[in-house]
C-alpha cells in the first residue's frame, strides 16, 4: 500500500509513578492517499494526543512518523513549524479562528504566512470559501457567523495551502445536528475531491463517513474496519418497513 | 420486498378519493429512497383487501379495463373509522435490547467470547448502518426540507441512540475485565 503518512511504535506517555498515563502505547498506522480514516474512542483513549503526534504539535517519546516518506518525528523546531504550516491541514473542535479577522482573512492566513503573494493568497482564500459554501461571508468576523459556518471557515484555512493531509479533532464536537450535517457534507466533498482526512472524534455521525475506521482504547487501537464497499442492504428495513 | 401496513394505504385515502397509482407515487415521495424497494404491486393488493373488508370501495373508470390500478377507491364510514382509531393509538417499534444485553452476559459467564469483541463487531454493524442512512440523506438536496429527510433523520438518530448504548456497554466491560 502506498502511504501518505504512516507511523510506527509510536509512543506518548504522561507523569510518572501512580500518575504515569499511557497516552498512546506503541501504535501503528498506515494512512493512503485519499483515505478518510476515523479514529473513534471514549474521552481519554488517546486519540487527540495521537492526531497531535501526527501532525507534529507534540513529540513521541518513541516510534516514527512519516509524512510524504519523509520522517517527521527527527525534524528541528523550524523544520517542524514549516511542515505543520505547508503540507497539514488542523481542524479542531473550538474552531480556532482568529476573532479579529474576517472569515477571508483567517482562510488566507496560512498562505500569506507562507510567503504566498496577497493576491494569490486571496484569490485562493475566496476560492476555498466558495466551495465551503461560505463565499458570501467573506467579510464577516467570526462573532457574526454560526458554529457551523466557523467550522467551514476553519476547514477552509485548513486547506489553505493545499495539506497532503487534513487532521480534524472532533470536528462536530460543538455544533447543532443541522450544522454537523454540513460538515458531513463538506467532509464529504474533501474525500470525493481526493483529500487525504485523519478524524479522530466519538461522533459516530462523522466516523461512518470514513473509509476505515479504528477503535481506541487505553492508548491502544482495538479493532479496525473497513466500511466502504457494500451497503448493509435495504434502507426499509433500517426505518422498520415490514418484509 | 418491503411493505407497508395495511392502515398507512387507508390512511392515504383519507383526503380524498384516489387511484392506486396515485397513492404509490405518494408513498414514494414520502419515503424517497427509503421506499425504494417497496413492493410495487402491493398496494393494489391491500386495496383489494380492504375492499372485501368493507373499508373502501371501488368505481370502475368508465372507458378503462376492470383493473385495480384503473379504479378510484375510497373510504367508507368504517374505514374512516377505522383511520381514525388508527391516527389515535400510540403505537411505537419496541428496540430489541435486551438479547444483546444478555448475549454479554452469557459469553463472560462463560468465557466463551470477549464482550468487548461482541460489542466491536456490533458496532462495526451499526456504523455500516449509520453509513448507508447518512449517505441517502446526502444525496438528497441539500436546501429543501423533504418528507424522505425528516424519515431519514429519524433513522440516523436511532442509530446513534443504540452507538451510544454500545458506548456504554463498552465502559462497563472495560471496567469488569480489568477488575
Amino acid at each position: 500500500m502506498t502511504t501518505v503518512l504512516s507511523a510506527r511504535g509510536l509512543r506518548k506517555w504522561y507523569g510518572k509513578g501512580d500518575g504515569l498515563v499511557r497516552a498512546v502505547r506503541d501504535v501503528d498506522l498506515e494512512v493512503a492517499p485519499g483515505e478518510t480514516v476515523a479514529i473513534m474512542g471514549p474521552s481519554g483513549c488517546g486519540k487527540s494526543t495521537l492526531l497531535h503526534l501526527l501532525g507534529g504539535l507534540d513529540r513521541p517519546d518513541a516510534g516514527e512518523i512519516k509524512l510524504a516518506g519523509r520522517r517527521i518525528d527527527e525534524l528541528g523546531e523550524r523544520a517542524l513549524a514549516r511542515l505543520r504550516r505547508d503540507a497539514v491541514g488542523f481542524v479542531f473542535q473550538s474552531f480556532h479562528l482568529m476573532d479579529e479577522l474576517t472569515a477571508v482573512e483567517n482562510v488566507e492566513l496560512p498562505a500569506l504566512l507562507a510567503g504566498r503573494s496577497p493576491r494569490t493568497a486571496r484569490r485562493r482564500a475566496i476560492e476555498l470559501l466558495d466551495r465551503t459554501g461560505l463565499g458570501d461571508r467573506a467579510g464577516f468576523l467570526p462573532s457574526a457567523l454560526s458554529g457551523g459556518q466557523r467550522q467551514r471557515v476553519a476547514v477552509a484555512r485548513a486547506l489553505a495551502n493545499d495539506p497532503l493531509v487534513v487532521l480534524a479533532d472532533e470536528p462536530t464536537g460543538n455544533l447543532d445536528s443541522t450544522a454537523t450535517l454540513d460538515v458531513l457534507r463538506l467532509f464529504d466533498d474533501l474525500h470525493e475531491a481526493g483529500q487525504t482526512l485523519v478524524i479522530v472524534t466519538h461522533d459516530s455521525r462523522i466516523a461512518a463517513t470514513a473509509d476505515r475506521l479504528i477503535s481506541m482504547r487505553d492508548g491502544e487501537f482495538t479493532d479496525e474496519t473497513r466500511l466502504t464497499g457494500g451497503t448493509t442492504g435495504s434502507l426499509g428495513k433500517l426505518a422498520g418497513l415490514e418484509s | 420486498m418491503a411493505t407497508v401496513q395495511q392502515e398507512v394505504v387507508l390512511a392515504m385515502l383519507a383526503k380524498e378519493p384516489s387511484h392506486g397509482y396515485e397513492l404509490r407515487a405518494r408513498l414514494k415521495q414520502a419515503l424517497g429512497p427509503v421506499g425504494e424497494d417497496l413492493n410495487a404491486g402491493q398496494v393494489y393488493v391491500t386495496l383489494t383487501r380492504l375492499e372485501k373488508a368493507g373499508l373502501v370501495v371501488s368505481t370502475p373508470n368508465p372507458g378503462q379495463p376492470e383493473r385495480p390500478d384503473r379504479k378510484v377507491y375510497e373510504l367508507t364510514a368504517p374505514g374512516q373509522h377505522r383511520v381514525a382509531e388508527w391516527l389515535a393509538e400510540v403505537s411505537w417499534p419496541r428496540p430489541d435490547l435486551t438479547e444483546f444485553h444478555l448475549k454479554l452476559i452469557a459469553a463472560a459467564a462463560a468465557k466463551l467470547a470477549d464482550p468487548l469483541a461482541i460489542v466491536d463487531a456490533q458496532r462495526r454493524e451499526l456504523l455500516r448502518r449509520l453509513r448507508d442512512a447518512q449517505r441517502a440523506a446526502l444525496a438528497l438536496p441539500a436546501e429543501t426540507t423533504s418528507d424522505a429527510a425528516l424519515l431519514l433523520e429519524g433513522i440516523v438518530l436511532r442509530l446513534q441512540a443504540d452507538l451510544r448504548w454500545l458506548e456504554a456497554c463498552e465502559r462497563t466491560w472495560t471496567i469488569r475485565r480489568d477488575q
